[in-house]
């Protein structure tokens, strides 16, 4: 292991990845990414996928927008075919704040350039076969929106960016970081020292941690989010399909396996990795209230990841107050990978100084002290 | 030598498991994930312990493949039906602890 860098980035998860892969690109190969296992260990290789550009602020929607274009590149740029297939992305509402929410967030979306729409619940039996139109008031469905397959999307990074020069460690634990006054002066890890003074903190759930190896405190809690798969079926599904009453989402993927998860509101901030059968239920009563066909399709597997979260649901970003060179690109919530390469290009051009964008400020750790809150109401699962 | 299959719910061969290994792909659970070993329809009862002696091989010793790919529920595929009743006779409640 190479034992000196220009800079340490601290998750090898898609989010660090695509850093090192964008910084590579613009000149910069005196990186190491650190990853504590295999790639795809942490949440990158556990999510379910969800390109969307449905959003309720302006800036996430045109950052989508762009991530969009991105991924239509990435499997010919890094040779691993991300399986990104535009199927599109359908949410039921079945309240009227639900419904006023998806028809605000629907004018925005189309004044960004967004192709959303406000549909019936007939039409959307049109787009989704089977689908139970009873109890839903209206549903928003943007055809431009998308699944991937998440591994080749983490692997194609890691491979783009080793190919340009970027050292990619696997199986390397952060068990220490030394600052001398305000400046890092190394990264220590199970497999030896990196000196470097400049870090980015890119490790998802674990990113309290390692800020806290630097005396600095972050606001993320992880919380366990499940998710589960079932046998492959012949194409069916296009559109990845959301219900806003509890967050649940599936999709067809292109192995044909209906995938997909919710959100549960009695979960604890945790690093519980476990399976639960308490999932299992909510997740089946609610795939087969929204297309009761899938009743007789047969669950095969369920696992668990982390969302990352802050208290305003967006991600924390750029400097923090006492220590130079230590940069925050953390506290995605489930949105990590679809922001993923957005953001690693907005990130790079940061911290090259070739370009700079108002996220680094309006996003960075101070907020929370300054009280400059502006919270992204459209997080499901 | 014939095509020698690994993995049959998935159809991965041995050739599929060189390609990953050269791919840098070398524990067992980059592997399940590269190839698709493990994940059809018998979840890896079949074919895990092939892919921990294919990986012992080149590898050189038991240790490569000492640690294999977490097990996950269910045992075998189950209907969603079975696990959508109403939610009053629901098997399990919502964990303890500190809320959102």
């Amino acid at each position: 292991m190479r034992d000196r860098a220009d800079l340490v980035i601290i998750g090898g998860g898609v989010i660090g990845l695509s850093l090192a892969y964008q910084l590579a690109r613009l000149g910069l190969t005196d990186v190491v990414v650190l990853e504590q296992g295999y790639l795809c260990f942490g949440a990158s290789g556990r999510n379910g996928g969800g390109v969307r550009q449905q959003w309720s602020t302006e800036e996430n929607i045109q950052l989508m927008k762009e991530s969009v274009q991105m991924f239509r590149r990435l499997s010919s740029e890094t040779g691993y075919n991300l399986w990104f297939r535009q199927g599109g992305y359908l949410f039921l509402a079945r309240d009227e704040a639900a419904a006023a929410g998806l028809e605000a967030n629907v004018k925005l979306q189309n004044r960004c350039g967004v192709p959303t729409r406000l549909i019936s619940p007939a039409e959307a039996q049109r787009i989704v076969p089977g689908l139970e139109p009873r109890g839903i008031q209206v549903c928003a469905y943007n055809p431009t929106d998308g699944v991937l397959f998440p591994f080749p999307a983490v692997w194609g990074m890691a491979r783009a960016a080793a190919q340009l020069g970027v050292a990619v460690e696997t199986f390397t634990r952060v068990t220490a970081i030394e600052a001398r006054g305000r400046e890092i002066v190394k990264v220590v890890t199970d497999r030896g020292a990196i000196a470097t003074h400049r870090v980015v903190n890119a490790a998802g759930a674990w990113s309290f941690q390692i800020a806290r190896m630097l005396g600095v405190e972050l606001p993320n809690k992880p919380y366990r989010h499940e998710i589960l798969i079932c046998e492959p079926l012949k194409p069916f599904l296009d559109p990845m399909v959301s219900d806003l009453s509890d967050g649940t989402y599936f999709s067809q993927t292109m192995r044909g396996e209906i995938c997909g998860g919710l959100s549960d509101p009695a979960e604890p901030a945790s690093m519980e990795t476990r399976s639960s059968l308490r999932f299992l239920e909510r997740m089946c009563r609610s795939m087969t209230r929204i297309l009761p066909a899938l009743a007789d399709l047969r669950v095969m597997r369920q696992w668990a990841g982390f969302y990352d979260e802050t208290p305003d649901g967006q991600p924390i970003l750029g400097r923090v107050d006492g220590v130079d060179g230590f940069i925050q690109l953390n506290g995605f919530g489930g949105h990590g990978m679809m922001l993923a390469p957005v953001m690693g290009k907005l990130a790079a051009e940061w911290i090259l100084r070739k370009a700079d964008h108002p996220i680094f400020q309006r996003y960075d750790l101070g907020r929370f002290q300054r009280g400059e809150i502006q919270r992204e109401t459209f997080s499901i699962g | 030598m014939g095509k020698c299959i690994v993995c049959q719910c998935e159809d991965v061969t041995l050739d599929d498991l060189e390609d990953a290994f050269e791919h840098g792909f070398r524990d067992l659970e980059s592997l399940k994930r590269f190839t698709g070993l493990a994940t059809g329809l018998c979840q890896g009862k079949c074919c895990v312990a092939h892919a921990a002696r294919f990986l012992a091989g080149l590898k050189g010793g038991d240790e490569a493949a000492a640690d294999p790919p977490r097990t996950r529920p269910l045992l075998r595929p189950t209907p969603v039906r079975a696990f959508a009743g109403p939610e009053e006779l629901s098997a399990s409640p919502a964990s303890q602890g500190e809320k959102r």
